[in-house]
């Protein structure tokens, strides 16, 4: 696909980074402000999708990046079951044990596991978001040939 | 309040009619974004501000893929005539309609009013969860601890799903 104008161009690249900020913003504070995991890997998947979106497909180098979601967002799923099943290991035997000490509350670094979790699921939302996006322009391409 | 929220899905219910019977595809799909948009503020006014940022991101994503899926093909929508099937299938619908309309009439006269009271088990999350869990955010408390099957099964739910999309939509595979 082609993208547009020079002047949407310069705007989203300016624009997409703090948009990228604010998602890993939301999803580090999601044990003290509202938000989390899933909203903010869904406002990071926003960025990438609005920079494909204005730079067309040639920018992004569409083949590999998706490869690489693929690895990313099985690799995050399966850390997000690994920090579950080392709750077994430490303290209590208790699937999705809190073993991480709790700090105090209201602290950056505070609650345990949670942030961790908060961290992974982001991640994997934000991957898995942008590649069903990126799998119709791939698609919309090939159908065209 | 409950005049607010009861004008704002008034306006949800005009969006979802006119987006059936828009003649332009591209109207319809603007009218879906009504009925989404209006949720994000009903989310606001409940005091549900996870909710109202999740629902407002996802519902921008997919504004713009459906828009996107609108110019790429027709904006026209193609009309069919009613036959003998389709008036079954009418009475059909209006019939299941009332009766639905009916026991949640039934049903309304035994709950409570919404966002009155907390159940029992509500009770046990909200006493002290803060020094249970360690998070000054409670719903991050309840869904990633008290919870953690959930989020888990949601985490393998969207996997899943993107695993049939990758399925369906790669023409030639990997070389």
């Amino acid at each position: 696909m082609k993208g547009m104008t020079l002047i949407v161009k310069k705007t989203t690249q300016l624009i997409a980074g703090m948009i990228f900020m604010y998602g890993i913003y939301v999803i580090v504070h999601g044990h003290l402000t509202p938000g989390g995991g899933f909203a903010g890997g869904v406002v990071i998947a926003g960025s990438l999708i609005l920079i494909t979106l204005s730079n067309g497909g040639d920018f992004m180098k569409l083949i590999k990046e998706e490869s690489g979601t693929t690895i990313i967002e099985s690799l995050a799923t399966i850390l997000v079951i690994l920090v579950a099943v080392s709750g077994f290991i430490f303290g209590t035997k208790i699937f999705f044990n809190n073993f991480l000490p709790k700090g105090i509350v209201g602290h950056l670094v505070s609650a345990g596991v949670l942030p961790l979790y908060n961290i992974f699921v982001g991640t994997e939302v934000a991957a898995s978001i942008f590649i069903i996006f990126l799998s119709l322009i791939i698609f919309k391409e090939e159908s065209k040939e | 309040m409950d005049l607010t929220i009861s004008i704002i899905v008034g306006f949800m219910i005009f969006g979802a009619l006119y987006a059936i019977h828009a003649r332009d595809l591209l109207s319809s799909v603007i009218a879906c974004g009504l009925v989404g948009y209006s949720l994000v503020i009903c989310f606001l006014l409940l005091k549900a501000p996870d909710l109202a940022i999740v629902q407002i991101v996802v519902d921008t994503i997919t504004l713009i893929i459906m828009v996107a899926v609108v110019l790429d093909s027709s904006r026209e929508e193609s009309y069919l005539k009613l036959d003998t099937q389709g008036y079954i299938s009418a009475v059909t619908a209006i019939f299941l309609g009332l009766l639905l309309l009916y026991f949640y009439t039934v049903s309304i006269q035994s709950l409570d009013v919404l966002g009155k009271s907390s159940l029992r088990m509500a009770k046990h999350y909200i006493e002290g969860a803060a020094q249970k869990t360690g998070s000054a955010n409670l719903v991050t408390g309840v869904v990633f601890d008290f919870r953690g099957y959930d989020t888990m099964g949601e985490a393998v739910v969207l996997v899943t799903a993107v695993l049939g999309v990758l399925t369906i939509l790669r023409l030639r595979g990997k070389k």
